[in-house]
């Protein structure tokens, strides 16, 4: 049996690992996601086919990362894993069934003729309910779970609050600029046009959710705003909600401009600040103010184990996945172009 | 009785066995039908038939289907161990998670990333990519079957660990975890099974469509192989299925006895074909046997022993009738395919094995025998190891959520509601797919790039009523 323990941290490694997995769902899955959320606003059904076809060949790849995201943080995090999700049990069911009725419309749709309307209505709602699900999922995890021993100690609908809800409301806004960035850079025409519309629009929507909850998180515990506004970190966390303040400007001057690239790069910056700030303010937790990483991980060999599949294969992953988003780059088309 | 009575653990066993239900007959289907598609687009690549381009485009948008809603349901299961199965999650996690993330990270991603390339892909890689990404995915399947059936199995006959003070699992031997002695036995079996499966359902459209003498040429060749399949590999199943049953016999005795519906200790043991174990009087009524079969099977000796249910105290024992009646419909599902196999071989020597109309009638009702054999059989195994989710080691009632049972029921009628739905709307268009048949577009050639060959429009690829 061998084990990394002597020479890494084992825990904040695969602390780091699942986080990252997590931010390529949020990334991958959050454009798709906001694009089925805007599917019905689009102003035509020449539209809608190419907004499903620029996304036909990698949303499997996309929710293969949220696959990732739970069998990882059981295999790396098994008590973490078995707290949270009794906990935000209602929302994560419903997350799953949202997933799958999103996911089946994708190829039900190339398929139907009369009940093409019905499907796209799936894809619309599948995403709008897992992307808010995703939101106040985080939110209830954020705020913090009741946990008594190995278990969770709390009730059923605990994770239900105003600021679970605005967690909600503010995920479902990331994932439309997401979803409606990736649009100007993969469509032309029409739907671009329209694209850069919402853009512009839900851009002022993801600016307030983010301020709110950058003002409101602080609040929640006093350790979290002792780290953001204790002397000694203040000056190197500064750097976060600065970056987060280009980015804002940046896009704006983007979308003004009619730029097709830097819309997206901007929005996934947006993302990866926002993500980083919350990760600041919960480490050391995996379950906030209960039970820390070190203290949720797994065995250092189960651990040690897991490493060398990971450091071997991520990259492999990333290559290949890569590839698929080379062969299909440029405009997305109007016709299916299936089998 | 009202809601606040449920029982929260018999619910999410029943919430787990439905969706784990519907999940399997999606991978049961897809690993069979990927490596069917490699076979056939290497012959179209090696021959330049057109008859096998039409069949890969018929089967893949079938294939699409099918793992689109594998996917979905899949990603169900891997949330579920947490929702309802905390306290197993908590117990097993450091043995049982590094084999899950080893599946994610070697099969799912392979598969997931290069099904794009495979279903949007023609015409925009040249035809060798096009080709490695279906062997990738056939590839990244049995991949993932490897992992998946490890730990099933290592739950089954776990090895290879220790339990510690504090009650948690912690590993001790990773390849005695990994190739535990059930595994090996279960990989194959649940392999071919997999195969079979896939070979009946083309069969069976094949000869559906020689019945309405349409799409001749594609379905002569779709029944053909399927034809080898059973002929070859079906009573191959036989043979791996007795190693697998005598592996269980070694290791798990209560099952094999609920298996074969014996309360005493036999020896001699008479096979029951059929009767109606009553748990109540711990016996196996209205039997009928035959003399000493069981014995000759199980031990390979007229006279052998086989220990039977009341060696093992009544809380200690599988539900009897579930698990005696699951291996029944499994074995004559196999005994059925084995048959086939033999009929087809008869009728290819009389040369009528495509013309013999009561073949073709037998092999569309075939058609749904590999996933009946596949439900059965998971039946007997995942229903005979209880009352243990760890054989031996974590009973079921010490795994299950601290969650409510008004919350699982309420899951549990979503999931039924919704995978009625979902799923019974992924049939139909999998049945209007079959029906429309092997009817090429030369417009799904179109994004050809610069300086390949179009495919030429051949007379073989026809709409329907230019074959007829």
């Amino acid at each position: 049996m061998f084990s990394f323990a002597e020479y890494i941290n084992l825990p904040m490694v695969w602390g780091a690992l699942i986080a990252t997995a997590v931010l390529l769902y949020v990334l991958l899955d959050g454009f798709d996601l906001g694009l089925g959320i805007l599917f019905p606003f689009a102003p035509s059904d020449q539209c809608r086919n190419r907004m499903v076809n620029s996304i036909a060949p990698f949303w499997d790849g996309n929710e293969t990362w949220l696959v990732l995201g739970g069998g990882g943080l059981f295999a790396a995090f098994p008590l973490a894993y078995a707290i949270v999700m009794p906990a935000l049990y209602i929302p994560i069911i419903v997350m799953l069934l949202c997933l799958i009725f999103r996911g089946v419309a994708f190829e039900f749709r190339f398929k139907a003729d009369r009940s093409k309307k019905l499907w796209d209505m799936a894809f619309h709602f599948g995403s709008l309910g897992a992307a808010f699900m995703q939101g106040i999922i985080l939110g209830g995890l954020v705020q913090g779970i009741s946990v008594e021993g190995r278990s969770f100690s709390g009730g059923a609908f605990d994770w239900l609050t105003a600021f679970s809800m605005m967690t909600g409301l503010g995920v479902v806004a990331g994932y439309v600029l997401l979803g409606a960035t990736w649009l100007i850079m993969k469509t032309d025409g029409e739907t671009q046009k329209w694209a850069q519309r919402t853009a512009k629009y839900i851009l002022l929507f993801v600016a307030l959710f983010m301020g709110l909850v950058s003002l409101w998180v602080p609040f929640l515990d006093n350790a979290i705003h002792t780290r953001w506004f204790h002397p000694s970190f203040f000056f190197w966390l500064l750097p976060i909600p600065l970056l987060t303040l280009f980015c804002f400007v940046r896009l704006v001057v983007g979308l003004r401009r009619g730029d097709e690239y830097s819309p997206f790069l901007c929005s996934i910056a947006l993302f990866f600040l926002g993500y980083l700030g919350l990760g600041v303010s919960l480490w050391p937790w995996i379950v906030p103010f209960k039970v820390t990483l070190a203290q949720a991980a797994a065995g250092p060999e189960s651990l040690s184990l897991l490493l060398v599949g990971a450091v071997i294969m991520l990259p492999v992953i990333l290559c290949y996945t890569a590839y698929c988003y080379y062969i299909f780059r440029g405009k997305a088309p109007h016709e299916a172009s299936y089998g | 009785m009202s809601v606040y009575d449920l029982d929260p653990l018999l619910l999410a066993r029943i919430q787990f066995a439905f969706t784990i239900s519907f999940h399997i007959v999606f991978p049961a289907f897809t690993i069979g039908l990927v490596s069917f598609l490699a076979v056939i687009e290497w012959r179209w690549l090696a021959t330049r038939n057109t008859v096998y381009r039409d069949i890969y485009k018929l089967w893949v948008k079938i294939f699409a289907v099918a793992f689109g809603m594998g996917v979905v349901s899949g990603v169900v299961m891997s949330y579920q161990f947490g929702t309802n199965w905390s306290l197993f999650s908590d117990k097993t996690g450091n043995v049982l998670g590094p084999l899950l993330g080893y599946e994610v990270l070697t099969a799912f991603f392979l598969e997931s990333s290069f099904l794009g390339i495979m279903l949007f892909g023609w015409g925009r890689v040249s035809e060798k990519m096009h080709f490695a990404a279906t062997v990738i995915v056939a590839v990244g399947t049995l991949i993932s079957a490897f992992w998946i059936l490890a730990a099933n199995s290592w739950m089954q006959t776990p090895a290879g660990f220790e339990v510690r003070a504090d009650g948690i699992l912690y590993p001790l031997n990773w390849l005695e975890i990994i190739f535990n002695p059930s595994f090996p036995y279960r990989l194959v079996h649940m392999v071919i099974a997999a195969y079979l499966t896939t070979a009946f359902v083309v069969g069976g459209i094949a000869a559906w469509y020689l019945w309405r003498k349409a799409h001749v040429k594609h379905a002569r060749i779709m029944l053909g192989m399927a034809m080898l399949m059973a002929g070859f590999v079906a009573p191959v199943q036989l043979f791996v299925g007795d190693l697998h049953g005598l592996n269980t016999l070694q290791h798990q005795p209560a099952k094999v006895a609920a298996m074969e519906g014996i309360w005493e200790n036999e020896t001699g043991a008479g096979l029951r074909v059929f009767g109606w174990p009553d748990e109540e009087a711990e016996e196996t009524k209205y039997a009928i046997e035959i003399p000493k079969l069981a014995s000759l099977i199980l031990t390979h000796d007229m006279n052998g022993e086989i220990k039977g249910l009341k060696n093992w105290p009544k809380e200690d024992r599988p539900p009897v009738a579930i698990v005696f009646w699951s291996f029944r419909i499994m074995v004559a599902m196999g005994l059925a395919m084995i048959l086939t196999g033999v009929m087809g071989a008869f009728l290819y020597w009389r040369k009528r094995l495509f013309e013999s109309k009561p073949f073709q009638l037998w092999c569309m009702a075939m058609t749904p025998s590999g996933f009946v054999a596949v439900l059965a059989g998971w039946f007997v195994t995942e229903v005979g190891r209880q009352p243990y989710t760890v054989y031996g080691v974590v009973r079921t009632a010490d795994s299950v959520s601290p969650v409510l049972g008004q919350h699982v029921a309420f899951s549990l009628l979503a999931f039924i509601v919704v995978y009625t739905f979902v799923f019974g709307a992924g049939s139909y268009y999998i049945l209007k797919l079959i029906g429309k048949g092997p009817v090429f577009k030369p417009v799904d050639d179109k994004p050809d790039l610069p300086g390949r060959e179009a495919a030429p429009f051949t007379p073989t690829a026809k709409p329907v009523s230019g074959e007829k």
